[in-house]
């Protein structure tokens, strides 16, 4: 789960890691509010969307008056906003972070990440902030250090000062970019992150170490106990059919094709995607029911599949393990029956209770296209949608 | 022959008052699988299905001598359930359970450096050995006994391998689903030194998927060690970057993991890639034609 910059802040702020003094602003009314009670010189006006690269596509604007706090605020509210990581349609602005501005010494990168290797997380740092991370190790790998945590002591002293001189952070400064690193690093396992990003940190005039930006993503399977990431959600960052995928424990993301695909099992379920897109076809979502799913769950698939207008096809591809074929059959069935499905549905069943679920889409009288294999079922779905 | 699992495994259920754990179990012991007893604390001293349950591993273990323990419990209580059957001094743990907590598995992980149990897991379908022994939520009747050996991050994939296998005459040695999540037990190579050493299996499938790097760095121990043909699947050539494909560890980030770089690392360490996963079996057969063992692996 991803949260919004000023939000991880307000995490990080709990854990002792300094950051910017700032405030979120949802009208320009706020953030002039913000900028009053701030005070600062400078203040900085950032866009608020859930996707990196918003300083380059203008989302970021220095401001040096309370006027200009507004001409900005005005701006950048209701904007979309198109950077790298947003897509070409780019995301709407509806909240502001007003901070602070700081005088800028140096920027580096510290990052805290899931190393899937060593099974442990890794801190990364780089003398090279600022820039994109996967672009310092593409350039100047040599840069970019690294210190393997063990779980069972955690980030050490040590291992944070050998870093901090490794990336040559000043002598005068190692002591608080140590307790920063530490901070850091007890936000990230007491909240069950999955990455935690300062990219910058900075050094600054007055000799402080703080982050000027920080991603925080949230480990999914833990959110039932954090509670408290819960409330930063922002719907209006998700994708209406994700969301309402998630209130039913669906594996479901939406794509730009025509072909719906409810699938069980996520192997299963990309390798369908590949499988429609080989033949021809483009899928309009990756779905995994899952392997506890019940008739009702699979119901609410099919009316999120459903719900896509894009969508001129379904492509059931099941292989039961877990899974019951009769449940999903009877899921098809009683979906059928709430929604009208008025496009070419194809239906390839095979596993656990096999018979008795070709049985019951048989007996249904619904209009199904029965497939032999994986391929037929995609060979006959991207034929029917032309 | 076959590796982890045969006719002599003596398997614990743990959680195995649950809906899927009761369902799972019987369709284990219908398989022929030897499920001695089961756990659930709280309810031990009583039975399901015919089998014992225990309060806790450790009595059911020095109770029935079992060695293997497969896991249903869920998921805020399964890495807790997962060092229960490791301070068992069980020879495996199998963990099914779906959505572990990544921290959680670091720990769990650390705590089983130096000892004797292997995890499989989690978010796995768990591993059969045909006609021997079954542990896990895999369709039974889709296998058969034979010579190839399987190994998978995909529980549904697996059996689609195993399926077009079956279909066209050739049986299995053991069939291995390692899981989903970015940090499990077993690991590719691990399965694949086990096939390497087995005398039974003559072959081996790989189906990988995209996300981290185990498929390459499995591909290298391929092309440095291994002594019988393996022929690969890599899911995933149409999923978006940066979107959690189901699987925990299903994802691409910072333009790591993708499936063209996987099917590249495999093909330069000599390792076949089927094009489409209805093109798993064929794939396969080709291959140990080409190797002149099909005859061999031809089993019905």
């Amino acid at each position: 789960m991803n949260i919004h910059e000023y939000q991880g802040k307000e995490i990080l702020r709990k854990y002792g890691v300094s950051v910017p003094k700032g405030y979120v602003a949802f009208t320009p009314e706020e953030a002039v509010d913000a900028a009053k009670e701030l005070g600062s010189n400078i203040t900085v006006v950032k866009a608020q969307i859930h996707a990196g690269g918003r300083g380059k596509a203008g989302g970021v604007k220095i401001a040096k008056s309370i006027d200009d706090v507004r001409t900005y605020a005005k701006e950048l509210l209701g904007k979309t906003l198109v950077t790298h990581q947003t897509g070409p349609e780019g995301k709407e602005i509806k909240r502001l972070l007003i901070e602070e501005g700081c005088d800028i010494k140096k920027e580096y990168y510290v990052g805290l990440v899931l190393d899937r290797a060593t099974s442990r997380i890794t801190l990364m740092a780089s003398e090279e902030g600022g820039t994109e991370i996967e672009e310092v190790a593409e350039a100047t790998p040599e840069k970019i250090f690294r210190e393997s945590i063990d779980p069972v002591v955690g980030l050490t002293a040590y291992q944070a000062r050998r870093i901090a001189f490794n990336i040559n952070i000043p002598k005068e400064l190692i002591g608080k970019t140590v307790k920063f690193m530490l901070g850091l690093y007890t936000a990230f396992v007491e909240k069950d992150c999955s990455i935690a990003e300062i990219n910058p940190l900075v050094t600054t005039g007055e000799g402080q170490v703080m982050a000027l930006d920080a991603k925080l993503n949230f480990d999914s399977n833990a959110l039932y106990r954090q509670k408290d990431i819960l409330e930063y959600r922002d719907l209006d960052e998700e994708d209406a059919k994700e969301i309402e995928a998630s209130k039913y424990d669906l594996s479901y993301i939406s794509l730009d094709g025509d072909i719906g695909c409810m699938v069980n099992g996520a192997g299963l379920a990309m390798a369908t995607m590949d499988i429609i897109k080989h033949y021809g076809g483009d899928p309009a979502n990756f779905l995994d029911v899952g392997g506890g799913a019940t008739a009702e769950k699979v119901t609410e698939a099919f009316k999120i599949i459903l719900s896509d207008a894009a969508v001129k096809g379904i492509f059931v591809n099941i292989f039961g393990g877990i899974m019951k074929c009769d449940v999903i059959a009877e899921g098809v069935v009683a979906a059928a029956k709430e929604v009208e499905i008025k496009v070419p549905l194809v239906v390839r069943l095979e596993g656990t209770n096999v018979d008795l679920g070709k049985k019951i889409l048989n007996e249904s009288g619904l209009d199904i296209v029965a497939a032999e294999s994986m391929a037929d079922g995609a060979q006959k779905i991207v034929e029917l949608v032309g | 022959m076959s590796v982890f699992i045969d006719k002599n495994t003596k398997v614990i259920v743990q959680g195995i008052t649950g809906a899927t754990a009761l369902f799972h179990t019987k369709q284990m012991i219908e398989y022929g699988t030897q499920v001695v007893a089961g756990v659930t604390p709280g309810k031990g001293g009583t039975e399901v299905e015919g089998v014992a349950v225990y309060d806790t591993v450790d009595a059911a273990v020095k109770e029935t001598g079992a060695n293997v323990s497969v896991i249903f419990v869920p998921a805020p209580f399964a890495a807790d359930a997962i060092l229960e059957a490791v301070d068992a001094e069980l020879d495996l743990a199998i963990c099914i359970t779906e959505h572990i907590p990544v921290l959680d598995m670091i720990k769990v992980k650390r705590y089983m450096e130096g000892k004797k149990t292997r995890l499989l897991g989690p978010n796995c379908p768990g591993l059969i050995t045909p006609e021997e022994c079954k542990i896990g939520i895999m369709p039974g009747y889709i296998h058969t006994k034979g010579h190839i050996g399987v190994v998978s991050r995909s529980g549904t994939l697996t059996y689609e391998a195993v399926h077009q296998l079956s279909q066209e005459g050739i049986g299995q040695s053991t069939a291995v689903g390692i899981g989903g999540d970015p940090v499990n037990g077993t690991s590719f190579i691990d399965v694949l030194k086990a096939y390497n050493e087995d005398d039974n299996t003559y072959a081996v499938i790989m189906i990988g998927e995209i996300g981290g790097t185990a498929e390459e760095e499995a591909a290298e121990w391929v092309k440095a060690n291994m002594k019988k043909p393996v022929v690969g699947f890599i899911g995933g050539a149409t999923a978006p970057p940066g979107k959690r494909m189901g699987h925990a560890g299903a994802i691409i980030s910072g333009g790591k993991g993708t499936a063209e770089e996987k099917i590249r690392v495999l093909n330069e360490c000599g390792i076949q890639v089927a094009a489409t996963p209805s093109e798993i079996g064929e794939t396969l057969i080709k291959v140990i034609k080409e190797e002149g063992i099909y005859e061999k692996c031809k089993t019905h």
